[in-house]
């Protein structure tokens, strides 16, 4: 293992982990906003569209990701759509993640004792009311570790818009491997990269379980 | 002037009736026991009242606020059910305060919410009836660091925040441990002298014997019998209600 490759390669590597980090960025907060609606319409069984957030979230977790990608990048540009590699990216990044925060959302806010909407309820309050001031607050808390879940998924995933010429970490890594032959030493240093942003990622969410968990401390 | 008057109240879970027709009325400062075996309806009463449960027929008035049961779930019928609700206070056989508020929190939740109080005033009214359960010195504890009777009568506090017009107790301290039971009919029992209006289900007889101006004993879905505790504890007309007391006792 040559010390010059790492160090000569490192710079392009770490302006292409900032395309990673974008990526997954815009990614996970179009994810955030569509999977909670996606949850709030299930669960408030609003007509229509909890029918198509039900289609949705069957057919991205029932499809792999590499094939959205390759729908959204090849497949819509022969009916009008061409996005560039980066937005179709995004677009299915964040569909993705998307459905499985959904299901994440749904599920954590299923999980709220039935007896603190009774009593929210029963003081007058709306159903709207008690979602937003006593249920969504504790399943957050609830949800905190499958979103984290979630999120290393993201992150890793990422590195699946490479085949879309998007020049992200793992691509950057291939190109790089094409000139200098160092397979191990590129690779190895891609994977180190990705464990310290996801372990990263993972220390924050930690902590903020930790926090919203406070009031549970006897 | 009665400030309850229910009258042929039927609840159906499916095809299991488990309120046959029950007519009700109670009036101002009274202090309701309701009493029966476990099934005899006593809860779902309770719940209905209040509209927990919606109940599948019959009429039910608190105040001057009066809603025909079965209707359609429109808007205005929500509002009209949400109005009741704002009258009648709710304390939970498991307490069900919020748990990511304190103490105080949760009494001040009601006012600033469903009245509109401003947060200072709130604070001000929530940390009087904290005082008044005894809570005075608890009111930055989560609930989750309060004994059960201590969560109980904070519950208490929630519902009075919102000065209702009748109390509604549904097992108020079946979930409790005995020592722990004493602390929260105290509670009780010092409402019913300023002269609140409440309905309690209970089990306990000698609490019963002590605050409730009239006993109800249910059976089946029904209201088998009802009068002073002397009259129902000693010398019950009905060999149902006998045959629960002995149980009881």
């Amino acid at each position: 293992m040559d010390v010059t490759i790492i160090i000569d390669s490192l710079p392009s590597l770490l302006k292409a982990t900032l395309m990673t980090i974008l990526l997954a960025a815009i990614s996970i907060i179009i994810a955030l906003v569509l999977g909670f609606f996606a949850a709030i319409v299930r669960i408030l069984k609003v007509r229509i569209l909890n029918g198509i957030a039900t289609a949705y979230v069957s057919i991205i977790r029932g499809t792999p990701l590499l094939v959205q990608i390759f729908v959204i990048y090849y497949g819509l540009p022969q009916i009008g759509i061409s996005l560039d590699p980066i937005s179709s990216g995004v677009v299915a990044l964040s569909l993705n993640a998307g459905a499985y925060l959904s299901e994440s959302f749904r599920a954590a806010i299923l999980a709220v004792d039935n007896g603190q909407m009774e009593a929210s309820l029963s003081m007058g309050m709306t159903y709207s009311q008690a979602l937003r001031r006593i249920i969504l607050p504790q399943s957050l808390r609830i949800a905190i570790p499958t979103l984290s879940n979630t999120f290393i998924v993201l992150i890793k995933d990422t590195s699946l818009v490479s085949v879309i010429t998007v020049t992200e970490l793992l691509q950057m890594s291939s190109l790089i491997i094409a000139k200098t032959f160092e397979p191990l030493t590129i690779y190895l240093l891609a994977a180190a990269i990705y464990w310290i942003l996801i372990t990263f990622f993972t220390t924050i969410l930690d902590k903020l379980e930790v926090r919203t968990s406070k009031y549970l401390v006897r | 002037m009665s400030i309850i008057q229910v009258n042929n109240l039927r609840k159906s879970f499916g095809t299991n009736e488990v309120l046959k027709g029950i007519d009700l009325t109670i009036t101002k400062s009274e202090v309701v026991v309701i009493m029966g075996p476990s099934g005899s309806g006593k809860s779902t009463l309770l719940r209905c009242l209040n509209f927990l449960e919606e109940p599948t027929e019959g009429v039910i008035r608190i105040g001057e606020f009066q809603v025909v049961t079965g209707g359609k779930a429109n808007s205005k019928r929500k509002k009209e059910i949400r109005e009741l609700r704002k009258r009648t206070g709710f304390v939970f056989q498991s307490f069900n305060l919020f748990p990511h508020k304190t103490a105080i929190e949760n009494v001040m939740e009601g006012p600033i919410i469903i009245h509109g109080t401003k947060v200072e005033e709130a604070r001000i009214l929530a940390k009087a009836l904290l005082t008044k359960v005894g809570l005075g010195d608890r009111c930055d504890y989560y609930p989750a660091q309060l004994s059960g009777g201590q969560q109980q009568r904070v519950a208490i506090a929630r519902s009075l925040a919102l000065n209702p017009m009748v109390m509604l107790y549904d097992e108020p301290t079946s979930a409790l441990d005995p020592e722990l039971v004493k602390e929260v009919l105290q509670v009780i029992k010092d409402l019913a002298r300023e002269g609140m209006t409440m309905i309690i289900v209970t089990h306990e007889m000698s609490f019963a014997k002590d605050v409730a101006d009239r006993v109800i004993f249910m059976d089946k879905g029904v209201i088998v019998e009802q009068g002073t505790s002397e009259e129902i504890f000693l010398k019950p007309k009905e060999e149902r209600t006998r045959q629960f007391l002995s149980i009881v006792k």
